[in-house]
């Protein structure tokens, strides 16, 4: 029997940006959708383009803007929403959860409570992955996220990619493949919930930096570096935070960093590559249409590295250059100067 | 409980039933099953040669020959009947097991071994406190002067009439079947079924009493799947026929004096299955059907095993090695000379009850009814749902049970009641350890006892600061702290400093002749200091 068109009930996609848009897309080749857009206006106006976000939509696509439908109607959800809204998005939809409900979300990004917002230093206990404000938010225990190198253009042009869907629950991993799978689209499974999400939040803040080198001029040599010297600060922050340094080198980790790393598409990496050809931050950020979450992810991370006695130079660099303290140019001689002599020692 | 002895006989008819089919399903060729009886017959008499106990029945080697013979006969013969031999043998294997686990429940044992232990008590209690023998049959105090019951004593009751308790308590001391049997009694609760180690029944005075507080025996030398899964079965079937059950989740005494910071999951899971089991017989929640866990946590100043629990602790840390059990508690006459001891001199016992859960870890209101963040009740039974349906999937039941014990462990951190005999030893530990950070915890604990002495001043100014975090931490919900922790500065250090480990021939914490601070035993204040590890204090010093 075909897997396709089993499903019977909806599945729920929450937020309709490039990469939500992306994902229904993604799963609408599978099963009927509901597109969840935060504005009534918005879900009206894809309803009658047929498109989100300059993707056009898949006709089992149904644009919605009622939280209790989703809840009611759907057992799978995916939320795909910046993580600055992340919290309040589960708010509102927390009060139509159950416990068998599955939330796979697909959001790279890390946040604090309201209550530590304002703390100079954070713990890691400060620090919440996107699934532990669902588990902090909600009755959900069925958690899983999705992460790899998926950039949303690319997946909307039906080029072929993969992806990690990771869980805690061997049922959550299964269901999110079943959706998801496709004749171009492959779904890895993963048990390592934290450290598949982190990769997703890490390699944003070297993807900035690979942004910077591109907007200095540099080119292959530098950018290869930077990929692998990145990839041990990402295994050692997320080791700090509890993850196990195997996520890191799969598709999730190493796969999704040299994606973001090598292409314009990327937001992060436009943060950086304008931060280099002179802009200010500031600037950038407000001429951007979606959020680069790498920039709040390196203040948080430095905040933390601040009470362990840690280093992470490339983070700690671009916290630097992001407040203005340095130029893109000082900061990248800085790092040459870095005493690195060990090249490989977690394994 | 009362009715599962009356039909006991049907009851382990059920379990050996259950554990077989899980067997074969485990092992689902003959020659697999073949190979798993073997191991098991070899592991035992492996057991019963190296390490035999009083208690063990005389029919043994008999047994595990004959054992022998027919896996021999299975093994010469064509597959069918090798089938049919090898899962005879499992079955009479199992019911053995069975038959050995559940102890001898009769109701009018029962009730007259609660009598005995509550006159007993009470007796012992008047005579030391009038200091004389001849004041055994007065009636001037009794235990409740002793042990104190805090938290959420109320809802337990309730809820004990709604549902099936799971009780879990911390574990430090042999002691705590006794309190929390008296407790159980106290707060006038139907009685627990609990799993007792197989060893406390060498000894004639606990076998007494347990056989007849609806013990059922854990013989924890016996670590083959046969047992293992039969074991999980008795208590599954036990749950699920509505029996208040109580485990200690930690398995063995806390040998650190830490509290439980990871837990077996085994019996745990024995709820989840349970719970899932009850809802496939009488889908709709609510009456008689639920399983709610409650926390509990004892708080000692003073556990005779200290010593040697800290000694074990520090030979096998680093290493996981066979424990073999062999403590104060080996003998009727040292545990009678210890509970003459615990009364006759005044070391209080508080036993802090946490708030009833679900399996879930959410909390359940008065009526029963899981409630959760934002005060939606919950149907339980969603948790086992998939597309509407009750399902099993083993994979995630291990992740719920998981998820319980995390949750658990949170519990005990946050009812742990903070005494004053607690937070001395940890204040002195971590000065001391600051002092002498250069060197690892082995050589610290090693060090000559002449050198250890904080100046009281000192003490007191990070008491002091550490009091203050600690209250913080009560403030915002995280801890509890007994009234006494809140009382005049020095006062509260001369209550810790005596209290902690009392009966200690040497003492973990005194004040010396200078008037400051020292100990006479550095492992054992290792020990009682570790009961506030899990709150992160020790940055502070």
């Amino acid at each position: 029997m075909s897997s396709k068109n089993t499903y019977d009930k909806p599945v729920a996609v929450i937020g309709a940006g490039s990469f939500g848009t992306a994902v229904a897309n993604i799963l609408a080749t599978n099963c009927d959708v509901l597109l969840y857009a935060r504005k009534p206006e918005t879900a009206l106006e894809i309803g009658r383009t047929r498109t989100s976000s300059g993707q056009k939509i898949n006709e089992r696509i149904t644009p919605v803007n009622d939280m209790e439908l989703v809840g009611k109607e759907c057992e799978v959800i995916f939320p795909i929403v910046p993580s600055p809204y992340f919290r309040e998005v589960i708010q509102k939809l927390s009060p139509y959860l159950k416990p068998y409900h599955i939330l796979i979300h697909g959001t790279k990004g890390i946040n604090v409570s309201s209550s530590t917002n304002q703390k100079e230093k954070l713990m890691v206990d400060d620090i919440f992955t996107m699934s532990r404000v669902i588990r902090q938010e909600s009755i959900v225990v069925r958690i899983g996220c999705l992460a790899g190198p998926n950039l949303s253009k690319e997946l909307a042009d039906g080029q072929p990619a993969a992806t990690v869907v990771a869980s805690h629950f061997d049922e959550v991993i299964k269901e999110g493949q079943k959706l998801l799978r496709s004749d171009n689209f492959q779904v890895y499974g993963s048990k390592e919930l934290l450290g598949i999400e982190l990769c997703g939040v890490l390699k944003n803040v070297i993807a900035i930096a690979a942004g910077a080198l591109e907007g200095l001029g540099f080119e292959v040599n530098s950018r290869s570096l930077l990929i692998s010297r990145g990839l041990i600060e990402m295994v050692y922050l997320g080791q700090l935070m509890g993850a196990n340094p195997q996520a890191f080198l799969g598709l999730a980790g190493l796969g999704d960093l040299v994606a973001t790393c090598s292409s314009n598409l990327s937001r992060n990496y436009t943060v950086g590559k304008r931060l280099a050809e002179g802009e200010k931050i500031s600037d950038i950020l407000n001429t951007m249409e979606e959020i680069p979450e790498g920039v709040n992810t390196v203040e948080l991370l430095v905040k933390l590295l601040d009470n362990y006695k840690m280093r992470a130079p490339i983070t700690e660099t671009l916290h630097k250059i992001l407040n203005d303290e340095l130029t893109a140019e000082d900061g990248l001689k800085l790092l040459m100067k870095s005493p690195f002599n060990v090249d490989i020692d977690f394994i | 409980m009362v009715q599962l002895a009356r039909d006991r006989k049907n009851f382990i008819d059920e379990i050996t039933q259950e554990s077989f089919e899980r067997i074969i399903s485990i092992r689902n060729t003959t020659p697999s099953l073949i190979d798993e009886l073997e191991l098991t017959r070899y592991k035992e008499t492996l057991r019963f040669k190296t390490n035999p106990w009083k208690i063990d029945p005389e029919d043994e080697i008999v047994f595990w020959d004959r054992v022998k013979q027919k896996l021999v006969e299975a093994d010469n013969t064509d597959d069918g009947m090798a089938e049919k031999i090898s899962e005879e043998i499992l079955k009479e294997i199992i019911q053995r097991y069975a038959n050995e686990i559940s102890g001898n429940f009769k109701k009018s044992h029962y009730k007259l071994a609660r009598r005995i232990a509550n006159f007993g008590f009470a007796r012992m209690l008047n005579a030391a406190k009038l200091k004389s023998w001849r004041a055994f049959f007065k009636h001037e105090y009794s235990l409740q002067d002793k042990i104190q019951l805090v938290g959420e004593v109320e809802h337990l009751r309730k809820l004990a009439k709604i549902g099936t308790i799971i009780m879990v308590p911390t574990h430090f001391s042999n002691l705590d079947s006794i309190t929390l049997g008296w407790a159980i009694n106290e707060l006038g609760l139907p009685p627990f079924i609990y799993g007792a180690g197989l060893n406390l029944f060498n000894i004639n005075i606990f076998s007494y009493f347990m056989n007849s507080l609806g013990a059922y025996k854990v013989d924890r030398r016996k670590k083959n799947l046969i047992y293992l899964e039969t074991l999980r079965t008795y208590s599954k079937q036990a749950i699920q026929r509505g029996c208040h059950s109580l485990f200690f989740p930690g398995g063995t005494r806390s040998r650190s004096g830490k509290i439980e910071n990871r837990l077996k999951l085994g019996l745990l899971g024995t709820a989840i299955e349970a719970q899932r089991a009850n809802y496939l017989v009488s889908p709709s929640e609510g009456r008689n059907n639920k399983i709610f866990v409650f926390p509990v946590v004892i708080n000692y100043n003073f556990v005779l095993e200290a010593p040697s629990l800290i000694h074990d602790y520090l030979e096998s840390s680093g290493q996981e090695r066979y424990y073999v059990e062999n403590d104060e508690f080996s003998t009727s006459s040292k545990i009678l000379s210890f509970l003459i001891k615990f009364f006759t001199k005044g070391s209080h016992i508080s036993m802090s009850f946490g708030k009833g859960m679900d399996l879930f870890g959410n909390y359940v209101d008065s009526e029963g009814r899981s409630v959760d963040v934002v005060g939606n009740h919950i149907n339980t039974k969603d948790y086992f749902l998939y597309k509407g349906e009750i399902t099993y999937d083993p994979q995630r039941e291990e992740e719920y049970t998981r998820m319980l014990a995390e949750n658990l462990v949170k519990e005990y951190h946050r009812i742990n009641q903070i005494l004053p005999s607690h937070l001395a030893p940890f204040v002195a530990f971590q000065i001391l350890r600051k002092r002498y950070e250069k060197i690892d915890l082995f050589s610290f604990l090693r060090l000559p006892l002449e050198e250890i002495e904080i100046d009281y001043q000192e003490y007191k100014k990070v008491f002091d600061l550490i009091r203050n975090k600690v209250i913080e931490l009560y403030n915002a919900g995280d801890v509890d702290i007994a009234p006494a922790l809140t009382s005049d500065l020095d006062k509260v250090i001369k209550e810790g400093v005596e209290n902690v480990g009392m009966y200690h021939a040497k003492r973990p914490l005194i004040i010396n002749k200078a008037g400051n601070i020292s100990s006479q035993d550095l492992n054992t204040l290792y020990y009682y200091q570790n009961r506030m590890e899990g709150y992160e204090l020790e940055k502070y010093i």
